[in-house]
């Protein structure tokens, strides 16, 4: 121990005295970093990485405020008409310039076929060259969110891109990978140099960022480690600066450590449980010719019988948070105005009984056990909840592999009772109501990802108002509402947002955001 | 022997097209390949058209004859999840399985053999009864197991040796990259092979103990005795070389289970291997590495029976003559 402290102090001596700082940070994530094409997955892994090389015309800070990047700035010129200002001097890592065609061009190709990131600009939107550093987006609509997720849409080089023919988005069918899903060429602190999918990624910085740098690496280095007991066990015995997710049972044993804690902080995606409300009998369920989840006290019982603060507290270990809301309170001003239905046992049993199932009923439950945190443990504990109440829950837990296979619309939303976790991308509340809340019919359409088919044309209007009300605080007014409509008639049952777990190591310093993003720029070692 | 072979190598054949043929069947119950490759807000009718250019949407005889066809020519088609050739993606992770699987080989028979002699000639020693009864740990505890135990033993404990990967890999010729010529290297390899090779240790032990108790009391090894040979030379000339028939049987299939099967230890130690490769795909219902990964494992149990065949004719006389009489 001693023989370390000392060859630390000589190495900052060192450090010191010859400026020359090579410091390496090792980082390790559960998942794999796939391919390179900012614009072939939606994921947040992957456009965090890309994140660290590729960058926006805007972009979040770690408060997840939006900020200009590769735009200094904008204004809203006409009500459809936004004009953004580029950013001058920016160089690609190639040598390449920046300007106004590789944000046209990056325009057309996030919306040709094979991206699947179309929702950042919508298809009706026209993008116009004013100048070299100047951009007019033309809307069809008023849109006040127009730039919500452009942190996520990032800007390639034209000339780059056309060169090494990769202007089509590589798509799963192609038969040869596109040299874009191999390399990369972005305006990012870091560059990627060496990337083996699945084995390692290997990050350097980019001395011409035109940003003022805040971190001190010189190289990154990223392993993808699946099992939860060896990405602990790398991080604490020193192998690793940083590590995440940590798993909740292991949060204790990390924060004991020397030399390593836990970063803890509330992640924006929300946990909740909802009904099939749209078949006229349950697919999965003892009662024939009727859908008892049509009835909003049954509904309302199920939310009463479940006590989210046991399940906070045994499950979770401390680590959530319950809601009111399906969304995160980060991402909604009024949500300090909603509050749970109280947990309520004799209550339910009531609710069930004068809604005629005064015996129960049995329904099956489909449940993912590995995609959130502790997710069949989540749904156990509410089976047995229900089971208190007299519902028999057959519970149906399946990778995620098979279980979005079943419940999604590719499934025909074959599903009785379920449990899903929702971010809105856009971080915006316009987003739960569209996509889980308003009607949809049996395809999908309307709202692809209302898996029970809630349906309610108040909330549907309300959701077109929220669209093209540009006034922010009449905007919340309109959404507030909407979400007062979905409490009463229990949409949906919101459980918790769960935790972000970072393992890191007293070496280094760097932010956590709530979109659990890594972004290395903020990272400092010593 | 000409004929022997080829009739081994058409039967090779057939195995390798059923396996291909009932892998394809279960592929379609783990699960929707669409789901993983895009993001959750791609609308469903994007998903449709990503499956209808994916030829998902066709019979399976037409998706398997597809494939077949396909892998006539080592064209196993394109991973969903890396946009890469399957065939690169596993011909760059093929070298550490191998290495893997070598070295767990080479520490189970190194181990293995003195050892299963050693508690067959002394079966009283205080040493035999240590022996036999460390390695019923050896060969009751699950894989997984020992492998977290000996992270937290000898990386996060001691920190002696590295809890995951290769180390520093050395590239020979174009594609072999070898993790023998760096010490990182060497040191990451020896917690994964010893997991690895702990079951086979301990099978080759019991099995080579079994012979030797069996050989012993053989008359040969009686006139062996009696004309005065040297203990040594009975021991491991008259006696090791009788027991070799069933361990070369059992020490082939094994190692073809540890280069197919590592998948296990490759999970726990992050080696980036097929293994894990595999188990990703598994995951995230990638088909072609699924398919690909499946037709090679059945080609390395086929070959390594072959090759086990062989050796018997070389190792036991007595087969030899049968053969050439039929």
């Amino acid at each position: 121990m001693r023989l370390k402290i000392a060859s630390a102090v000589l190495a900052m001596t060192l450090a010191a005295g010859t400026q020359v700082n090579a410091e390496t940070l090792k980082f390790a994530f559960q998942g794999t970093y796939n391919q390179l094409d900012p614009y072939n997955l939606n994921e947040t892994f992957s456009l965090s990485m890309h994140g660290n090389v590729y960058e926006g015309l805007v972009r979040r800070s770690a408060d997840l405020k939006i900020e200009p990047a590769l735009a200094t700035r904008w204004e809203v010129i006409e009500p459809t008409r936004w004009r953004f200002h580029l950013r001058k001097d920016v160089k690609f890592h190639n040598g390449n310039d920046f300007n106004a065609d590789d944000v046209i061009f990056s325009a057309d190709r996030v919306r040709a076929e094979g991206s699947d990131l179309t929702v950042v600009l919508g298809a009706g939107v026209k993008v116009e060259k004013v100048d070299d550093y100047t951009v007019d987006f033309i809307l069809p609509a008023v849109n006040p969110i127009l730039h919500s997720e452009w942190e996520n849409w990032f800007i390639m080089d034209k000339e780059w891109t056309e060169a090494n023919d990769a202007v089509k988005v590589t798509s799963a069918s192609d038969t040869n990978p596109n040299y874009a899903s191999l390399h990369t060429n972005g305006t990012g602190p870091f560059k990627i140099v060496m990337h083996e999918p699945g084995v390692k990624t290997t990050f350097t910085m980019n001395n011409g960022w035109w940003d003022k740098k805040e971190h001190n690496l010189t190289d990154v280095e990223f392993t993808p480690i699946g099992s939860d007991a060896t990405r602990v066990a790398a991080l604490l015995s020193g192998e690793l600066d940083m590590a995440y997710p940590i798993p909740v049972q292991d949060i204790k044993r990390v924060d004991s450590n020397i030399g390593t804690s836990v970063m803890t902080g509330p992640e924006l995606r929300t946990i909740f449980l909802g009904f099939d409300q749209k078949r006229d009998e349950l697919a999965y369920s003892n009662i024939k010719g009727r859908n008892p989840f049509k009835d909003v006290r049954v509904r309302k019982a199920f939310y009463q019988a479940i006590d989210i603060d046991a399940i906070k507290a045994k499950i979770m270990r401390g680590l959530s948070e319950p809601t009111a809301l399906m969304i995160s309170p980060f991402l909604f001003a009024n949500s300090g105005d909603f509050s749970r239905y109280p947990y309520d046992p004799a209550a339910a049993k009531a609710l069930l009984a004068e809604a005629g199932y005064a015996d129960g009923f049995e329904v099956t439950m489909d449940c993912p056990n590995d995609r959130y945190v502790n997710d069949e443990a989540i749904c156990q504990a509410t089976a047995a909840f229900l089971a208190r109440v007299g519902i028999r829950i057959n519970l149906n837990a399946e990778p995620k592999a098979k279980y979005f296979a079943k419940v999604l619309a590719s499934g025909g939303f074959d599903t009785s009772f379920y449990m899903l976790g929702w971010t809105p991308a856009s971080f915006d509340s316009y987003n739960v109501l569209k996509t889980l809340n308003n009607c949809r019919d049996d395809k999908g359409v309307g709202s692809p990802f209302n898996l029970g088919g809630y349906c309610n044309p108040k909330v549907d209007e309300l959701t077109r108002l929220v669209l093209s009300e540009n006034d922010e605080e009449k905007r919340n007014g309109l959404i507030s509402q909407a979400y007062a409509i979905l409490n009463n008639d229990v949409s949906h049952i919101p459980l918790h947002q769960q935790s972000l777990a970072w393992g890191v190591s007293d070496k280094v310093t760097l932010k956590q955001s709530a979109d659990n993003k890594f972004f290395f720029k903020y990272v400092v070692k010593n | 022997m000409f004929g022997f072979i080829t009739r081994r190598i058409a039967m090779a054949l057939v195995v390798m097209f059923v396996v291909a043929l009932i892998s394809f069947l279960l592929f379609r119950f783990v699960g929707d390949p669409v789901n993983q490759m895009v993001g959750i807000e791609t609308t469903p009718e994007q998903r449709e058209a990503l499956r209808q250019r994916l030829g998902l949407n066709d019979p399976v005889l037409t998706q398997f004859l597809r494939y077949v066809l396909g892998a006539i020519r080592f064209d196993f088609g394109n991973s969903y999840q890396f946009k890469q050739p399957v065939a690169d993606l596993i011909g760059r992770r093929l070298p550490a399985t191998l290495e893997l699987s070598f070295a767990s080989a080479v520490f189970a028979l190194l181990l293995g053999v003195p050892m299963g002699v050693y508690t067959g000639l002394n079966r009283d020693a205080w040493l035999s009864k240590l022996l036999l009864s460390v390695s019923l740990a050896g060969i009751s505890l699950p894989t997984f197991f020992i492998g977290i135990l000996f992270i937290f033993f000898f990386s996060v404990t001691l920190q002696w040796l590295p809890s995951f990967g290769r180390g520093e890999v050395v590239t020979l010729g174009s594609f072999w990259d070898t993790g023998f010529l760096t010490i990182s290297g060497l040191k990451a390899i020896i917690l994964p092979a010893i997991t690895l090779g702990l079951y086979q240790m301990t099978l080759i032990m019991r099995l080579i103990r079994a012979e030797m108790l069996e050989v012993m009391r053989t008359d040969h090894i009686r006139f062996a005795r009696a004309r005065g040979l040297p203990n040594r030379s009975v021991y491991y000339i008259h006696a090791l070389k009788n027991t070799m028939v069933p361990v070369i049987t059992i020490t082939g299939l094994q190692l073809g289970s540890i280069i197919a099967f590592a998948i296990i230890t490759e999970t726990v130690f992050q080696w980036p291997g097929m293994g894990i490769l595999f188990l990703h795909a598994v995951q995230n219902v990638d088909i072609p590495i699924m398919a690909a990964y499946l037709l090679l494992t059945a080609f390395i149990f086929v070959c390594i029976n072959l090759i086990v065949d062989i050796l018997y004719v070389v190792i036991d006389p007595r087969l030899r003559t049968e053969r050439s009489r039929t």
